[in-house]
Formats: C-alpha cells, sequence, structure tokens
C-alpha cells in the first residue's frame, strides 16, 4: 500500500483524479440529473469516441511524434465503410475489418512518410490531414449519407443485468469498443517489450537506435495503429449519430489532443499512460456535461473548457521543472 | 527477426559471474584487433589505415583532438560505421571485414558514449536492463529486470533506487547508470567516450577506481580523453591519433605530458610566464573595497591598458559573482568601481557595455556562434545598429570594413569571409567569436573560463589572441581554474578564496606549486 502510495503520490493521474471528484461531487449535489446511472452511461458512450482516439493518440506521443491527421482518417474510413455496407456487402465483421484496415494503411502512409523524409510528424500529418479531407470532399461533393442501414443503426447490445423492474442494463458498440482499445493499448504500453520499446523511443531517439530497437518498424507500428483506431472509433461514431457526414468531424483532432495532454502525456515525447488519457477524457467530458446540465450557454462552457486545459499545462509544466532543477542542483 | 532474437536470449541473461576466467584465457593475445583500418567521408579522410589492438584487461587510451577520427574509430567498433574495403577486425580470433550495431554488441563490445545513450523517461533498472526489450515481441518480465539490474548495480558496487527516473538523477549518476547497463549486456570490450567531461574531480576519482576494477575482471576498457592528467592516471597504453593517422601505440609510463601533446598536435607548446611591465600604462579598470552579501568582500583590483589579470580560486570562491558584477549583470552593495578613474554606476550590462566593457562566459568561446551563417554576418550581428543606413537597412560598404576589421585584426584565416563559419577550424572560431565582441569596441575585456572544453591546440589559439589584444591596448580579466593557464598567460594573479582575495602575485614571480598551494591551502 505505500509502495503503491509513493509512486502515485504527485502524478498527473492522482491530480487530475482528485479534481475529477472534486467536480464530479459538486456536480453530484447540484443538478439532480448527473450522478445517475443513465447520465454516466450516456457520458460515457458519447465520449467514447473521442476516449478511443485519445488512447491511439497516446501511443504516438509517447513514441514522440504526433498525429493531426486521425479525424480525416476517420472521416474517410466511415465514409468508404458505410458506403459499402449500405450497398449490401458489408456484415458487422466485413464493416469492422474494412474501416480498421484502411485506417491502418492512412496511418501507414504517415509513418513512412515521417521516417523517409525525417519531416517534423505534426507537419506532414497537417499535410495529410489536408491531402485526406480533400480527397473524400472531391469524391463525394461533400454529400452526406443519412440512410444508414437498419442492422447498423440498431447497433450492437450485450445485456449484461436486468433489475427487478425489468430494466436491461447493456453494453454497446461504443463502451465495449473503448473497453476493448484501452485495454490492449494499456497492455502493450506498459507489459511488452513494444511498447516499452516505444517509450524508449520516445525518450531517446538516437539511442534506441543505438541499442538495436527497430525504430523504423516502430513508427510503423504507432502509426499503423493510430489509423487502424481511427477506423474503429470513425463507426463508434457513426453509430451514435446514426448519418455520415465528410466534415463531421474537422476539428476534433484538436479536442482528443488536448485531452491527452491533459492526461498527462508529453509533446515531447516518452510520457503518458492509458489512465491518465481516460482521465484527460473524462475530465472534459464531465465539465461539458456538468455545464450544460445547469444551464450555463455553450459559449461559456467552451471558455471554462478553455481555461481548465491551460491550467492544467500550465501546472505540469511547472512540475515538469523540478526534478530537473534538483538534478542540476545535485550535479553542482 | 530470428537474428536479433537470438540476440536478446545472449544479451539479456547478463552479469558474468566468474569474471576473471577471461582474463586468465586470453591475457597474452590481443583479444580485439582492429587492422588498416580506413574511413572516407565524402572529401574527408577521417582514418587512414589506422592498427589498434586491445587485450583483455587492458585499460587503453585514445587520445586525439576534435576531428582526429577518435569518434569514426569508435563508431567502427560499435558497427555503427562501415571501414572502407581493406582493413579487417579480428575479434576473438575470428575475422570480420565489418560489424553492424547488434553483431557488435553480441560479441561483447560496449561503447558509453559521451551523451550516455540513456532513456531519461524510463527507470534506473529498465535503462540497466534495455537489453531485455530486444528480439521477438514477448511480455516484460520486470521481476527478471530488476534482477538484471541489481546485479549490475552490484557487481560494481553502486546502489541506486532501481525505480528512480533517470532524468531526475545526477550527471555522475546516469554515467554509473550507463556503466551498469554495459556490465548487463557482459561487455568484455568497453569503449567510454570522454566520460570525465562533465563530472567534478571527485566523481573523477570515483570512475577512475571503477575502470580499475572492471580492468580486473578482465574487461579491456577503451578510454577516450583529452584531458592529460586523466590519461597518464589510468592508461597502461596509450593510441594517439592525428588527423585521422596513428602516431603510434606507447607504454603509458614512457608518455610525457609534453609529449602526447606534440604527438597530438604536432607541435610543442612551450611556455613561459610573461615579463611585462605595464606600471606606465594608464589605469582602466578598478574597484576599490567592493562587497556583495554572500558573494564578495572588500575587493580591491586594478587593470591597466595591455595588461593581463588573472583571477583564480575554487570553485564558489566568488570569482564568477565579481565578474559579474564588474559586467553591471550584479550590483555590489559596497566599494566602488572606476573606470578611467571616474566612479561609475552599472547598473545593467547595458551600462557596462556603454562603459566599454565586454564579458565572455563559460562556453562563449565554444558555443557563441551561428555556424551555418556567415564569418562575417558573424562578426557583425552585436553592432549592426550601428551599421544602418537611413533606411534602416544594413548598409553595404559599412559592414564590409567592419568585418575586414574583425578579420584582419583577429589574423582569422580564411580567403572569403562569406564562407560559412562550419568550414573554419576550432580555432579560428573562436577568433570569429572575439571579432564579435572587438566589433563593440570594448576596453576591458573580462573572460570566464575561456578555456573550458577546448582542445590544446584550440587553447594555443586563443591565447595566442588573447595576447595579441592586450599588446593593442586591451585591459584584459581572464578567470581561470587552471594553475597553468593564470600562470603562463597573465601579468598579475590574484587568488580568490571564501569571497576575499587571498593572495597577489606577480606572475614572472611565482611557481607553479607556490600558486598551487595558495589557491588550495
Amino acid at each position: 500500500m505505500a509502495e503503491t502510495w509513493r509512486r502515485w503520490r504527485g502524478t498527473q493521474e492522482l491530480r487530475l483524479m482528485t479534481v475529477l471528484l472534486a467536480i464530479g461531487a459538486v456536480l453530484w449535489v447540484a443538478t439532480p440529473g448527473f450522478g445517475s446511472a443513465q447520465n454516466l452511461m450516456d457520458m460515457l458512450t458519447s465520449s467514447a469516441f473521442t476516449a478511443i482516439l485519445a488512447t491511439g493518440l497516446l501511443m504516438v506521443l509517447v513514441a514522440g511524434g504526433v498525429d493531426i491527421s486521425f479525424a480525416a482518417t476517420a472521416s474517410i474510413t466511415q465514409y468508404v465503410a458505410l458506403s459499402l455496407a449500405n450497398q449490401g456487402h458489408l456484415g458487422w465483421v466485413g464493416l469492422l475489418l474494412v474501416a480498421v484496415v484502411l485506417g491502418a494503411l492512412l496511418g501507414l502512409v504517415n509513418a513512412l512518410l515521417v521516417t523517409t523524409l525525417g519531416l517534423s510528424s505534426i507537419i506532414v500529418t497537417i499535410a495529410t490531414q489536408s491531402l485526406y479531407y480533400g480527397l473524400l470532399m472531391a469524391a463525394t461533393n461533400g454529400q452526406d449519407i443519412f440512410a444508414l442501414p437498419a442492422w447498423f443503426n440498431d447497433g450492437l447490445h450485450w445485456v449484461f443485468h436486468v433489475d427487478a423492474h425489468g430494466g436491461e442494463h447493456a453494453l454497446n458498440l461504443q463502451i465495449v469498443a473503448l473497453a476493448l482499445v484501452c485495454g490492449f493499448t494499456g497492455w502493450l504500453l506498459t507489459r511488452t517489450s513494444i511498447g516499452r520499446q516505444i517509450f524508449a523511443m520516445g525518450g531517446n531517439p538516437e539511442a534506441a537506435r543505438r541499442v538495436g530497437f527497430p525504430v523504423f518498424r516502430l513508427n510503423l507500428l504507432v502509426y499503423g495503429f493510430m489509423g487502424a483506431v481511427a477506423g474503429l472509433a470513425s463507426l463508434v461514431h457513426a453509430q451514435l449519430v446514426q448519418s455520415v457526414s465528410p466534415s463531421a468531424l474537422v476539428g476534433r483532432e484538436l479536442d482528443v489532443l488536448a485531452a491527452v495532454v491533459l492526461g498527462g502525456a508529453s509533446l515531447n515525447g516518452g510520457i503518458g499512460s492509458v489512465p491518465g488519457t481516460l482521465l484527460g477524457v473524462a475530465l472534459l467530458a464531465v465539465l461539458q456535461n456538468g455545464l450544460t446540465l445547469l444551464g450555463v450557454s455553450s459559449y461559456w462552457s467552451q471558455l471554462c473548457t478553455g481555461g481548465v486545459i491551460l491550467a492544467a499545462v500550465v501546472m505540469m509544466a511547472h512540475q515538469g521543472r523540478r526534478p530537473m532543477a534538483r538534478s542540476k542542483a545535485e550535479a553542482a | 527477426m530470428n537474428v536479433a532474437a537470438a540476440e536478446a536470449t545472449r544479451l539479456s541473461p547478463a552479469i558474468d559471474a566468474g569474471g576473471g576466467g577471461v582474463a586468465a584465457a586470453t591475457a597474452a593475445a590481443p583479444w580485439f584487433e582492429l587492422h588498416a583500418i580506413s574511413k572516407r567521408y565524402g572529401g574527408v579522410q577521417a582514418l587512414s589505415s589506422v592498427d589498434i589492438a586491445l587485450r583483455s584487461g587492458e585499460v587503453h587510451c585514445l587520445c586525439g583532438q576534435n576531428g582526429s577520427g577518435k569518434s569514426t574509430l569508435i563508431k567502427i567498433m560499435a558497427g555503427v560505421e562501415q571501414p572502407d574495403t581493406g582493413g579487417r577486425i579480428v575479434i576473438g580470433g575470428k575475422v570480420y571485414p565489418h560489424l553492424t550495431p547488434t553483431a557488435s554488441m553480441r560479441l561483447g563490445v560496449q561503447v558509453i558514449y559521451q551523451d550516455l545513450s540513456l532513456f531519461p523517461n524510463l527507470g534506473v533498472a529498465e535503462n540497466i536492463a534495455i537489453g531485455q526489450h530486444l528480439g521477438r515481441w514477448h511480455t516484460v518480465d520486470r521481476a527478471a529486470m530488476l534482477r538484471t539490474a541489481t546485479a549490475a548495480m552490484r557487481s560494481i558496487g553502486v546502489a541506486l533506487d532501481p525505480q528512480a527516473l533517470v532524468s531526475t538523477l545526477s550527471i555522475a549518476q546516469r554515467q554509473l547508470v550507463a556503466i551498469c547497463r554495459a556490465m548487463a549486456s557482459d561487455a568484455r570490450l568497453l569503449v567510454m567516450d570522454e566520460p570525465t567531461a562533465s563530472l567534478t574531480r571527485h566523481e573523477v576519482d570515483a570512475l577512475l577506481a571503477l575502470t580499475h576494477q572492471l580492468k580486473d575482471r578482465g574487461v579491456a576498457i577503451i578510454f577516450v580523453s583529452h584531458r592529460l592528467d586523466e590519461v597518464m592516471e589510468v592508461a597502461e597504453r596509450v593510441t594517439v591519433l592525428r588527423d585521422g593517422v596513428s602516431q603510434g601505440c606507447f607504454d603509458a609510463t614512457e608518455m610525457t605530458d609534453q609529449r602526447l601533446t606534440t604527438l597530438m598536435t604536432g607541435q610543442a607548446f612551450h611556455y613561459t610566464p610573461r615579463r611585462l611591465d605595464h606600471g606606465a600604462a594608464p589605469m582602466v579598470l578598478e574597484a576599490r573595497g567592493l562587497s556583495r552579501a554572500g558573494e564578495y568582500e572588500d575587493i580591491d583590483l586594478q587593470v591597466r591598458a595591455g595588461e593581463i589579470l588573472g583571477i583564480t580560486g575554487l570553485l564558489g570562491s566568488g570569482r564568477t559573482e565579481l565578474a559579474l558584477s564588474l559586467f553591471g549583470m550584479t550590483q555590489p552593495d559596497g566599494g566602488e568601481i572606476r573606470v578611467d578613474g571616474q566612479v561609475v554606476a552599472l547598473r545593467s550590462n547595458r551600462d557596462a557595455i556603454g562603459h566599454g566593457i565586454a564579458y565572455l562566459a563559460e562556453d562563449r568561446l565554444s558555443h557563441g556562434l551561428i555556424v551555418a551563417q556567415s564569418i562575417g554576418s558573424n562578426i557583425i550581428v552585436s553592432v549592426l545598429d550601428e551599421l544602418l543606413n537611413g533606411f534602416g537597412l544594413v548598409a553595404e560598404r559599412s559592414r564590409e570594413s567592419a568585418v575586414r576589421r574583425g578579420v584582419d585584426d583577429l589574423h582569422i584565416k580564411t580567403d572569403n569571409p562569406d564562407n560559412a563559419v562550419s568550414t573554419l577550424s576550432g580555432g579560428n572560431q573562436q577568433r570569429v567569436v572575439l571579432a564579435k565582441w572587438l566589433a563593440t569596441r570594448p576596453r576591458v575585456l573580462i573572460l570566464d573560463s575561456p578555456t573550458v572544453g577546448v582542445d590544446v591546440a584550440a587553447k594555443d589559439g586563443i591565447y595566442e589572441v588573447i595576447r595579441t589584444l592586450a599588446a593593442q591596448g586591451l585591459a584584459v580579466i581572464m578567470i581561470s581554474d587552471e594553475i597553468p593557464e593564470v600562470l603562463f598567460h597573465s601579468d598579475r594573479i590574484l587568488v580568490m578564496a571564501r569571497g576575499r582575495i587571498s593572495h597577489s602575485f606577480d606572475a614572472s614571480r611565482v611557481s607553479a606549486d607556490e600558486l598551487q598551494e595558495a589557491v588550495h591551502g
């Protein structure tokens, strides 16, 4: 117990948890609807898209890169997979397969550009973001798809509990996809050799090369994974909103990036965790949900969200300086 | 993938408990040999036909100035660079035309690079046992990692918290982590690239003790350094490189400072104290009873035109703090500063520059340049304001004459000042830095540790420039750790201790031993 405490004390995860619980407690008291199982379930379902993408992006950030193009990737996979489904070619398995594989391919394009050209990943992925959106818009004329297959609109339900009144508690596509992606990413990053190689590469790429880690292949994996996850998330999103629009996801990449950084991941690479990322997403989601329940207008709630992100980043930068200052003092 | 997996199994279990067996078996024959190794990068011959042979349990020093080919040689040993055809590498009796990084590690060659190549975001244990992550996809066995790391640390008597992040460690501790990592992968040849560059004297001693311990366990060690005193302390044999050519391999016992310097530079440097009398020259800068609480107290000093005043003392004796006040960066609590006999108040460095005082901090000579830009642009960068024409643009003619003046005054060897600074040799680059400062036409030049991290020949270049400047009438204050530096390149020497001036010497009437005694006594 003492050991666990020592390891968690002063981490971004613990701070986020504290803030989240504090805000949650206030909202619980202030608004009757907030604490209901239904509202919590709804929040989880509607945040799943952001959270899944955030987990994929976490992997890229840990590896020392950044990806701005994943929302564009998701727009393409969504459109392509559901167009095919509308023509009657695909069932659930085929749909998921198309979205995930296509997403992974688009991610690999990023990886190849970043590694072979040796350019900074932010510039490359800003370019591919434009490229992907441009392609999609040109190919679709910006047309939405309103009618989706009925089986898709119905979604998936795994009933896990029926209460005394006959009310069903079910897991949906959103929650199951989120759990799978988070579980897998967390396991990969902390428990496998590949995950540790990714951390090492993010911390010191030159040293990773010297130690003999396959830096090129790791990059393929990381950006490919981000793409695949974007593919999955795109279906999660389409299922939730029950329609596909080529421009629906424009701008979402920045929300996701903010959540991941809020969750303690470093833009310089090598630092970040799945629990932290989830807390980052949760904090923003709870804040928005709570403000809405309190009747605050969406303009003010956006302002509020911006303020929270800024405060968190300032705090992290301040915390980040301390260990360095200490090691300097010791060296002197 | 298969190859990588095979390597991982050899790398990971690590620590050779017996240790000494290796040494006994192969003490006589060299274990690692390079024969006729050459390397050409474009038009530059980095190495030409270098031979080197290492026995197990030997400490071998590789000496050479910057650009002599040391780094290239190390990279070839590590398999990071491939030598040109014609040479061969013999390890344990087997011949290899070249190595790859993984092959080299598998054979037991471990390099500790100058930057240590650690992962600051990972823990000590993981950094040490990083080799366990190599190979085919597998789940991480943290317990095994911890065992490897603990064993490696114990084997060289190091105790660090295995969970601590490397980013929280001091430089010396990080160095130990790097050494432990090399040990954890069963190193039989350990190459340390300038391991002492960022360590304090005390830490250097600990490192040297460790070197002896590894040597007793049969590890061959290559120690790269250009600090001559250390080379002598630790090495049995010394190989000297100059311009990519081996100057030979020598027994450390037959090597002297003087000889090593000559071998490394191809020139003999012999200094004698200056014997100049500046008594008649006008006083430029003077301090009387200068004090600043907690930093320095009751300082009297005078510098005349053309004079070089050396200030030495231990780290923390108040030397740098004094210099900062003379440059207006901090304000003294008591006493006065006079320039040309007039009391001046230096409230900021801008005031100081206005009174003709220039200050070059430690490292400025080696890092004060925009190397990709032209020599000329670097020289005028600090006086751009003065070169503007009526339109606010840089006037071509005044720029040219300012550049010409800098190049001529400091004898910068270049056929065209429009060439990039990076085309110049180290010594000439340092002259460009000085030219940049001299363009502001200072009358007092304060140099803090002007030759830290600079090799022998470049040092000589700096001394020559300082002497030239003094001869032109500049008053120079030179702060330095190195006794010979102040002894041979100043006219008068002040020794500082605990914030006060403890001794004052005439440079031509004091010996190195007396000065040493004054600093440490």
